[in-house]
């Protein structure tokens, strides 16, 4: 089975708020909040950790859910998230930018 | 930008005491020489770039998510990049620049793209050169500006045209309205003429007058429906408008200078604190004067209260600031309530009433003259 890893868009606008996270979309500026799950996705869509990974760390011991459903379910919240622009996904691991690199 | 979702977050932000939106003035100088500018164009000591980076981390620690980077020029700072690329890449902020976009050229609006910046918004005056220019007092700006414009918006970022309505433009509105259509671009249209920073008021006559307020509130291209836009508010809503806040000044929002002052608005000079001093968010909360412009409710105000236009008025606490109360009226409010509906303001009834009064007064005086000794009058 393929793994999906996911990144955050670089082009979208965060802040938590209380623990609610806001986001902003880079394409159309449409605002967006998220509910802890989708918190918990973009919070560790870090591009090298995959999503069973995630699923099984941060999802699973939170929502005490059977792991097949969770990442099911995790699955398709990341494609409904991407569809968005909010995250990025891919079967590869996504290469993140280095902090203080020339960009 | 989705507006009832943002209002449910900023009403969310002000329950927990977030400021949620900041504007932070990255210089005074300008490029640029705008005749009714409120602002003293030399640098009295601006923040540094490591200053600034200080400042907006901890404005992200606070919860500030909008983040407004205005000047002065804010292309002039040469660390302009660095600090936009820290403000989007690092700290996530939902950024909005406010420029007159004579630097931008097609690698900065590139670059811009590439920072996902949410809006840029540039002063433009009219849609004439000769009108344009005479108010910045530079030649060829206009053209620059909208060349800056047509760079941006090929980049598919969302550009906003703000035009201050003055005598000087008052015919051109439409023009640039017009213009900004033609370009994709939003536009604002703002009469409010804020006074200098030194507190001079001279630059206020530059503001349109009361028949030309009236006739701009009437255009229907603007306001929609005139009858409606142009309504008298009922007693109900003014009695319902009362627990009202003021603005967003000191309650989700607030204005960073270059020198590091905090103030409730860019256009509401009372100092609450110094970031080079103290942290932002212990000015944000624990300040005496930010908790002052805090506390007033609209059923605090002296003489709007028992106005008319209590519950539609635009009334800016800052510019009644600068006349001396922020609890008192706003006479440019004042202006365009009676502008838009022929009915005077609580404030300029009791203007009036004043004025026979003094009048009287000088009479007095004058008809002493005669009587006082020596007097040939």
């Amino acid at each position: 089975m393929s793994r999906l890893y996911m990144a955050r868009n670089p082009r979208v606008a965060a802040r938590s708020l209380d623990g609610e996270m806001m986001i902003m979309s880079g394409r159309d500026s449409t605002l967006f909040t998220l509910n802890k799950t989708a918190t918990i996705l973009w919070q560790s869509a870090d591009g090298t950790t995959p999503l069973d990974e995630i699923v099984k760390i941060r999802i699973c011991p939170e929502f005490e859910v059977e792991p097949a459903e969770a990442l099911q379910d995790a699955e398709t919240l990341a494609r409904e998230l991407a569809s968005h622009e909010i995250l990025q996904i891919s079967e590869e691991p996504i290469p993140q930018p280095v902090a203080g690199a020339p960009r | 930008m989705s507006v009832s979702l943002l209002q449910e977050m900023t009403e969310k932000a002000m329950a927990r005491n977030i400021p949620i939106s900041v504007q932070v003035d990255l210089t005074y100088r300008c490029n640029e020489r705008c005749v009714h500018c409120y602002l003293d164009h030399d640098d009295h000591g601006e923040m540094t770039t490591a200053e600034i980076k200080h400042l907006l981390k901890e404005m992200a620690e606070a919860g500030v998510f909008i983040l407004t980077l205005s000047g002065g020029e804010i292309f002039l700072r040469k660390d302009f990049f660095e600090l936009l690329e820290y403000a989007r890449r690092d700290l996530q902020f939902c950024v909005k620049l406010k420029t007159n976009a004579l630097l931008i050229r097609e690698r900065e609006a590139a670059r811009i793209r590439d920072l996902g910046v949410e809006s840029i918004q540039i002063s433009i005056y009219s849609h004439r050169p000769e009108v344009h220019d005479a108010i910045t007092l530079v030649p060829g700006s206009l053209k620059r500006s909208i060349d800056a414009a047509r760079f941006l918006k090929s980049q598919g970022l969302r550009v906003i045209f703000a035009n201050v309505l003055m005598t000087q433009n008052m015919a051109d509105y439409p023009g640039v309205r017009a213009l900004a259509a033609e370009l994709g671009i939003e536009s604002t249209l703002d009469p409010t003429i804020t006074p200098m920073m030194d507190g001079d008021r001279g630059v206020l006559s530059l503001g349109v007058g009361r028949d030309e307020l009236r006739q701009v509130f009437r255009d229907t291209s603007l306001v929609g429906d005139a009858e409606e836009f142009c309504a008298i508010s009922t007693n109900d809503s003014n009695e319902d408008a009362l627990e009202n806040l003021p603005c967003s000044a000191g309650h989700t929002s607030c204005y960073v200078s270059p020198y590091g002052d905090v103030f409730p608005c860019v256009q509401f000079p009372l100092p609450t604190g110094n970031v080079r001093r103290q942290r932002f968010i212990d000015i944000w909360r624990h300040s005496d004067e930010m908790n002052d412009v805090r506390s007033i409710r609209v059923k605090d105000l002296s003489t709007c209260t028992s106005c008319t236009h209590v519950s539609s008025c635009s009334r800016c606490p800052g510019l009644a600031f600068m006349e001396g109360n922020m609890r008192g009226p706003s006479s440019q409010d004042c202006e365009r309530s009676f502008a838009r509906t022929g009915v005077p303001s609580a404030n300029m009834l009791a203007k009036a009433k004043a004025k026979p009064a003094r009048a009287a007064a000088n009479l007095v005086q004058i008809r002493a003259l005669p009587t006082m000794a020596g007097a040939t009058a």
